[in-house]
């Protein structure tokens, strides 16, 4: 059976044969290679492009001229950061010979063949990746629009709404309840919730004895879930209530004015309301067609070209992986990747096939850490999990080990951050 | 913690189209799926689904192993008058749960 994918791939590998002997062509002066999006995803990609071969031309698209990271942003909401820690430049990769463009990307050209800027500007290149991470995908959830974002945020974009939520915990009296919403999967850091809601408790449990936090779950299973669940019930007893989706927990409305959240089967009205809503790929993403009916956008798992646009490269968050999560440690991977692969096309190479890891740590407290790995690789059109060769933190490790692990978590995001940044 | 929710109106005027939320919890397990030795689990699904509306049926529901764990069933009918909304889940290995409704139709 030919299905439409077969059909858009063998489209795809026509194209790209077409376009072949240019590129090479390109190459000899230097191919010009656009990176959209400079979060964890993009800024690698530009930044590896340039390492791997410094005769490209690579330019860095990006809207703001600072990074504001999302991991370890649940520290903030928690009082134990503050948000200049998040804070990421660009200056390093400039030094590297990556032109850097700070302004909105409007407009894609079919095939990736230019870029346009706010100002109307075009950018033309030969090869483009897309790291434009995700945005809230508003009517996903009846009631929850911009406006009600300012009154019950989601925070999952960190900046001024990471800081919003931590004032409206600091402002909370002691015995407010704070409820937290969960998407259905996919989204952007699968563990996210869960962290968050061990910190806030951290945070209620010091300073709001009396207070209690309520997390309404469209799923019934969620990442590093018998961990979490485990250290809930030592560091927090009584003060977290997981509500799942056989339970009731998916919140299908919101009305904002209240600050309420509406399941199917009942109402909860919050002192303090977090809502992490369904997401979707950026709408730059959309705008280049990239984007397929999920919100999301399908990619080949050699190179990660998307498979509804040849010559356009969808890393990150935005991007269809398979069985890898949506994590700044996979972002990373998948842009080493896709800028070897890059490299290795515009010379008329078959890219090799690739390995990825992701890690992912979560704090449950400050001195206790909880982490994830997995390793991953293409089969049948997808990246999938090699069985056995992740893992998880053992469920029965002593204090000694959580704040081991607590330390590697700090360890990751110095080390990954001054990669990409530093 | 109750194996089934429900989300009905308590109260309602006549002629009202009024929704009607359920939530059970089942395994619906499909008969199709094979065990770790390798010999197809038994199916355990629930079957049927009702709602007599005193005494008369005013929805069913056939459910087949297609259906996922945990069935959400929604629908609605008309408020007639005062009485008792009787739901009522039956299938497999002698399944059977009730829940019994109350309404005040003015």
């Amino acid at each position: 059976m030919t299905s439409r994918r077969d059909v858009l791939k063998a489209t795809a590998m026509a194209a790209g044969a077409a376009l072949a002997p240019r590129l090479a062509t390109a190459q000899a002066s230097g191919a010009r290679v656009i990176v959209v999006g400079g979060g964890f995803a993009g800024a690698t990609c530009a930044r590896w492009l340039k390492r791997l071969d410094a005769r490209l031309s690579v330019t860095l698209v990006e809207a703001n001229d600072t990074f504001i990271a999302c991991p370890f942003s649940n520290g903030v909401i928690a009082g134990l950061r503050t948000l200049e820690q998040q804070r990421f430049g660009y200056a390093a990769l400039g030094r590297e010979g990556v032109a850097l463009i700070f302004s909105a990307a409007t407009a894609i050209d079919p095939g990736g063949r230019s870029v346009t800027l706010a100002d109307g500007q075009r950018l033309a290149c030969d090869r483009l990746v897309l790291a434009p991470g995700i945005a809230i995908n508003w009517g996903a959830l009846p009631g929850y629009t911009p406006q009600a974002a300012e009154r019950l945020p989601h925070a999952w974009q960190a900046g001024a709404q990471t800081l919003l939520l931590r004032r409206q915990l600091e402002a909370m009296p002691d015995g407010g309840v704070v409820i937290m919403s969960a998407p259905a999967n996919p989204f952007r850091c699968p563990p996210g919730p869960y962290e968050r809601a061990s910190l806030i408790a951290h945070y209620l449990k010091a300073n709001k004895p009396k207070s209690k936090l309520i997390l309404l779950d469209a799923k019934d299973a969620f990442s590093k879930q018998r961990l979490f669940q485990s250290a809930w019930t030592t560091l927090y007893p009584g003060l977290i209530e997981w509500v799942g989706l056989s339970a009731g927990g998916k919140v299908t409305s919101v009305d904002a004015a209240s600050s309420t959240l509406i399941t199917d089967f009942a109402r909860h009205t919050a002192a303090v309301a977090n809502v992490i809503p369904p997401q979707k790929a950026a709408r730059i993403a959309e705008l280049a067609g990239v984007a397929d009916r999920t919100g999301w956008c399908p990619v080949e798992p050699m190179s990660f070209e998307s498979t509804l646009q040849p010559g356009v490269h969808v890393i990150g968050d935005a991007a269809i992986m398979g069985a890898m999560p949506k994590s700044a440690f996979a972002a990373n991977a998948q842009a080493k990747v896709c800028a070897a692969a890059i490299i290795a096309r515009l010379g008329g190479r078959t890219p090799p096939e690739p390995r990825l890891i992701n890690t992912c740590y979560s704090l449950v407290a400050p001195d206790y850490g909880i982490s994830i790995a997995g390793v991953y690789r293409p089969a049948n059109g997808r990246l999938a999990d090699i069985p056995g060769a992740g893992g998880v933190s053992p469920l029965d490790a002593d204090g000694a080990v959580r704040a081991q692990e607590a330390q590697l978590a700090e360890g990751w995001f110095r080390t990954i951050t001054a990669e990409v940044f530093g | 913690m109750s194996s089934v929710l429900v989300n009905a109106p308590r109260s309602a005027r006549r002629g009202d189209v009024i929704e009607i939320k359920t939530l059970i919890l089942h395994p619906m397990e499909s008969g199709f799926r094979a065990g770790a030795n390798g010999t197809l689990i038994p199916r355990d699904i629930i079957e049927r689904f009702t709602c007599a509306y005193n005494g008369v049926e005013v929805f069913r529901l056939a459910l087949s192993p297609a259906i996922a764990a945990n069935p959400f069933i929604a629908f609605s009918t008309v408020a007639t008058e005062t009485g008792t909304l009787v739901l009522r889940w039956t299938g497999d290995n002698g399944f059977a749960v009730e829940e019994t409704l109350s309404i005040a139709v003015e």
